[in-house]
């Protein structure tokens, strides 16, 4: 009887487990949804909450609102086609992918109201990946520099790349742990642009930061910040924003562009292939460029926002401070990603392994 | 009706064990020796000869047989001397070194992160009382050590037990035929835990040889182990037949070690601790 009891109760949660899976599936946004639905999906924590509850309430149309931590990951999340997205936010270089696969819709953005208060330097920085500014509408961009402390460090050492190299820091330099971010600095010391992807020139590059391997303290990614803030090393290669958070912190700390350049990322949003509804994307995208949603945005995410009229409201020093938003100096030596094709991706992996394993020739 | 209806109850293992253990290993032997054009080749196998993957096998053996023999060279005597605690209840010691291990993982690894920092916790007392501050950190130092705080219970637990099983008679015996400490040592107390050694060596060698966490944290990225070189392939290269190749030639290792320690513990007698 007892037996009996249990085989049933198995059962019943294997038929509840599974009924919950496909109620999953089911509902959300690939069933019925009402004619006023708008599917959205962005990074984490990389939008002021209280902006899509406004647009609601202004507009009438019901923000389905999805978050996610890697580009990567909403690569596959998009590409599995379960939920159809009227508008996701993403990195350029993936953005890049997405056109050349025939994902992206062609927009004329420049109907948007509000889209003449968008900074034309960065729209033709982002040319580089959508030639036309068709494709996409720029939400906030970035750079990669130099954070250091200034107790150890002076402006003038950090002016140049070649720093990272220097011996007086030995174990206090931290380098990033990802691949093309640390081939930049390498990359530009020896005369080339950080999307190289010739296999004797990225071996040159290699030789470099094989040199610098010695020196090096840790190779981070996400701790740098917190690292650089409890004084663990002098310099660190870093993403302007995470700089922007550890100067809150320890106010011996600044950020810097070596004058070589560097690379400019740019996140942005772009309406895919799947969109149901192009009409409150493209309403949606309008409010996300005005003025009072920009500041709102900018206040919660603090990184470099492309409206103008935003930059201009800002208090003097927190517009001239370089981690937050790049002089416009610091932005000509810049370029930005272009996506690479998985062969060059394993050839880069494979150099870097050469590099962790200290089997670089 | 009563067999089928056992085998029903077996049904939900079964289906796990298929999903999650057969498969995948089947998996991972396809990957290893077909290319995407499913032709066989041995040309991924052949990769674990590259200077990268030859170097990261060599550094996991290196760092897995330091951390294994401080293991052993710290657990034996604490376990003698546990042993001879005459702790009433012995399930109160497993406990104890059990404890730790409740806690998460990576919780334990970052808080050593913390301790051993250039400005951490260890240096601020060394620099208070003059000594120099150790820079352990980020070196394949810092990954042993990791290596031998997380698995220092699985040497203790296998040799403390087998220890607790020597009847004091042999040692009495001994005794009164005029053996003296190191002989008995020697002769009676290394022989019959020799199991429980063998079995806290394997238990301790095979996961800090597959570790890639304890590298990745500890070694701040300048410690490539095997470990991390396959869970690169997999994570960002995806090179999954590299990866599978490599995951292959690990496990021979594992299961050369496994062969060891089944001729040493025909009874089982040193891993019957859980």
């Amino acid at each position: 009887m007892k037996r009996k009891l249990i085989v049933f109760g198995l059962l019943f949660v294997f038929a509840i487990s599974s009924l919950s899976a496909c109620g999953d599936d089911s509902s959300g946004t690939t069933g019925k949804r009402s004619e006023n639905t708008l599917t959205v999906l962005n990074y984490g924590k990389y939008i002021d909450e209280d902006v899509l509850k406004q647009f609601e309430k202004e507009t009438g149309i019901d923000i389905k609102y999805e978050e996610y931590e890697s580009p990567e990951e909403m690569y596959t999340k998009y590409k599995a086609g379960a939920i159809d997205y009227d508008v996701i936010c993403t990195s350029e270089y993936i953005i890049q992918k997405l056109i050349s696969e025939g994902e992206v819709l062609e927009q004329d953005y420049s109907t948007l109201s509000n889209y003449s208060n968008l900074d034309s330097d960065i729209l033709k920085l982002a040319q580089s990946y959508d030639p036309m500014n068709s494709y996409t509408v720029p939400y906030f961009y970035g750079t990669v520099g130099i954070v250091y402390d200034t107790t150890k460090v002076t402006e003038e050492e950090v002016s140049s790349w070649n720093c990272l190299w220097d011996k007086n820091h030995k174990n206090e330099i931290i380098m990033m742990n990802s691949v093309r971010d640390a081939f930049i600095p390498a990359l530009k010391l020896s005369g080339y642009g950080i999307n190289e992807t010739s296999e004797e020139n990225l071996r040159e590059a290699l030789k470099l930061l094989d040199k610098q391997f010695p020196i090096v303290y840790a190779y981070f990614v996400d701790e740098i910040g917190d690292e650089m803030i409890s004084g663990n090393a002098h310099m660190a290669l870093i993403y302007s924003g995470e700089a922007a958070y550890a100067m809150d912190f320890n106010e011996n700390l600044a950020y810097t562009i070596p004058e070589e350049g560097s690379n400019l990322w740019i996140d942005s949003w772009f309406i895919p292939k799947t969109c149901q509804n192009e009409e409150a994307a493209m309403l949606f995208l309008d409010y996300l460029c005005g003025h009072e949603i920009g500041i709102a945005n900018f206040e919660y995410v603090y990184y470099a926002s492309p409206l103008t009229s935003v930059v201009e409201a800002l208090d003097e020093d927190v517009r001239n401070n370089e981690a937050v938003i790049p002089s416009k100096e610091s932005l000509t030596e810049c370029e930005v990603f272009t996506s690479i094709d998985d062969e060059k991706t394993a050839l880069l992996n494979h150099l870097w392994q050469e590099l962790k394993s200290r089997t670089v020739q | 009706m009563n067999k089928l209806r056992r085998q029903l109850l077996a049904g939900p293992y079964l289906v796990w064990i298929i999903g999650f253990i057969i498969l995948p290993l089947l998996m991972i032997l396809y990957y290893a020796f077909f290319d995407e054009n499913g032709s066989f080749t041995l040309e991924y196998l052949s990769h674990i000869a590259s200077p990268i993957n030859m170097h990261a096998m060599i550094l996991s053996l290196e760092l897995g047989v330091a951390a294994t023999l401080i293991c052993l060279l710290l657990a034996y005597p604490l376990a003698m001397i546990l042993n001879n605690l005459k702790i009433k209840n012995q399930s109160l010691v497993v406990f104890i070194f059990m404890l730790p291990m409740w806690m998460n993982f990576l919780l334990r690894i970052l808080a050593w992160k913390l301790l051993l920092n250039k400005n951490g916790v260890l240096n601020t007392v060394l620099m208070s009382i003059g000594l120099e501050p150790v820079m352990i950190l980020n070196t394949p130092a810092a990954v042993v050590f990791g290596m031998v705080y997380e698995y220092l219970p699985f040497m203790i637990l296998p040799i403390y037990n087998s220890m607790a099983r020597i009847k004091k008679d042999y040692i009495e015996a001994a005794h009164d035929l005029g053996a003296n400490e190191i002989i008995i040592f020697f002769k009676i107390i290394i022989p019959l835990t020799l199991s429980g050694i063998i079995s806290g060596i394997v238990m301790v060698f095979v996961p800090a040889l597959t570790s890639f966490a304890v590298s990745e944290l500890l070694g701040g990225g300048k410690v490539l182990l095997i470990g991390n070189v396959i869970e690169e392939s997999f994570m960002q290269g995806m090179q999954w037949n590299a990866g599978s190749s490599l995951s292959l030639v690990l496990m021979i290792f594992v299961m050369v070690s496994m062969t060891i320690m089944n001729i040493f513990d025909k009874d089982g007698e040193g891993t019957a601790v859980w």
